[in-house]
């Protein structure tokens, strides 16, 4: 049945939407924790979507949903200013900062919050089409 | 004589067709982030013609090749031309298969609209009131 297939596809996308959200929250809140040493710095994170094509192979459906492969951090360049008074300065006063894109990650979040909204929308359609075959007849 | 499905006509089919598009459209909202996925969408009218024609090559066996392109559903799914290029190779315009979907689901309740009318002028002449 088609229609079932919808909330199965619409429910990886809020899931794998939901995912994006947390590694934004996430490289948000720690866009100014500064640290002493470029290796224990945090870095940006992202989540990598793929389409679910393996599932859908099996199911024999040509409709794939998303599923999320992995979270990879950013390689962007650290930023290093001078703090001599940060209590986690180095020798020379300088501290690493996250390589977070603070406006990036706005867009981002606008993004996927859009699509998780949109994938509502779905869910909501296809039941209401889906009431509407169960009450054939009547 | 005439069986009930005759009755029916064409609006069983459609809405079963109806159903299998609005899964396409949902799956290429779902990858609309997803880099390199390309939207894909079924010809309603070339699928529905095949459907509906009484010369339909019937497939008896898994095996048969279709009559129109490969998918084992038996139904011709094509690519969506893109409107503008994305630098991830994305090709799901978001809006456009948002108003498609939305298309889809109108479409979904004309049929089925007309299939309950049938259905209660059926009964209707059943019960003989």
């Amino acid at each position: 049945m088609s229609l079932f297939n919808v909330f199965e596809i619409a429910g990886s996308s809020l899931n794998a939407q939901m995912v994006r959200m947390n590694t934004t929250a996430s490289n948000m809140a720690n866009a100014n924790s500064a640290s002493s040493a470029s290796g224990e710095t945090y870095r940006a994170r992202q989540p990598v979507f793929a389409p679910m094509m393996s599932a859908a192979m099996d199911n024999n459906q040509a409709a794939a949903g998303v599923q999320v492969l992995g979270i990879v951090e950013s390689e962007a360049p650290l930023r290093r200013e001078y703090r001599p008074d940060h209590p986690a300065a180095d020798e020379q006063g300088y501290v690493f900062l996250p390589n977070v894109n603070v406006v990036e990650e706005m867009a981002n979040m606008i993004s996927a919050s859009r699509s998780y909204e949109t994938s509502i929308e779905v869910m909501d359609a296809s039941k209401r089409m889906l009431q509407r075959t169960l009450m054939l007849g009547q | 004589m005439p069986s009930f499905d005759d009755a029916l006509g064409i609006h069983p089919q459609a809405l079963a067709l109806r159903a299998k598009r609005s899964e396409l459209i949902a799956a290429n909202l779902a990858n609309a982030d997803t880099p390199g996925y390309r939207a894909r969408d079924i010809d309603f009218r070339e699928v529905f013609a095949d459907e509906a024609s009484p010369a339909k090559l019937r497939q008896t066996n898994g095996r048969h090749l279709s009559t129109l392109g490969a998918d084992s559903s038996g139904y011709a799914i094509k690519f969506r031309q893109p409107l503008h290029a994305s630098i991830d190779n994305n090709s799901v315009d978001a809006q456009a298969e948002r108003a498609a979907f939305l298309d889809n689901a109108l479409r979904h309740q004309a049929s089925f609209t007309f299939l309950n009318g049938r259905i209660t002028g059926m009964l209707a002449a059943l019960r003989g009131e």
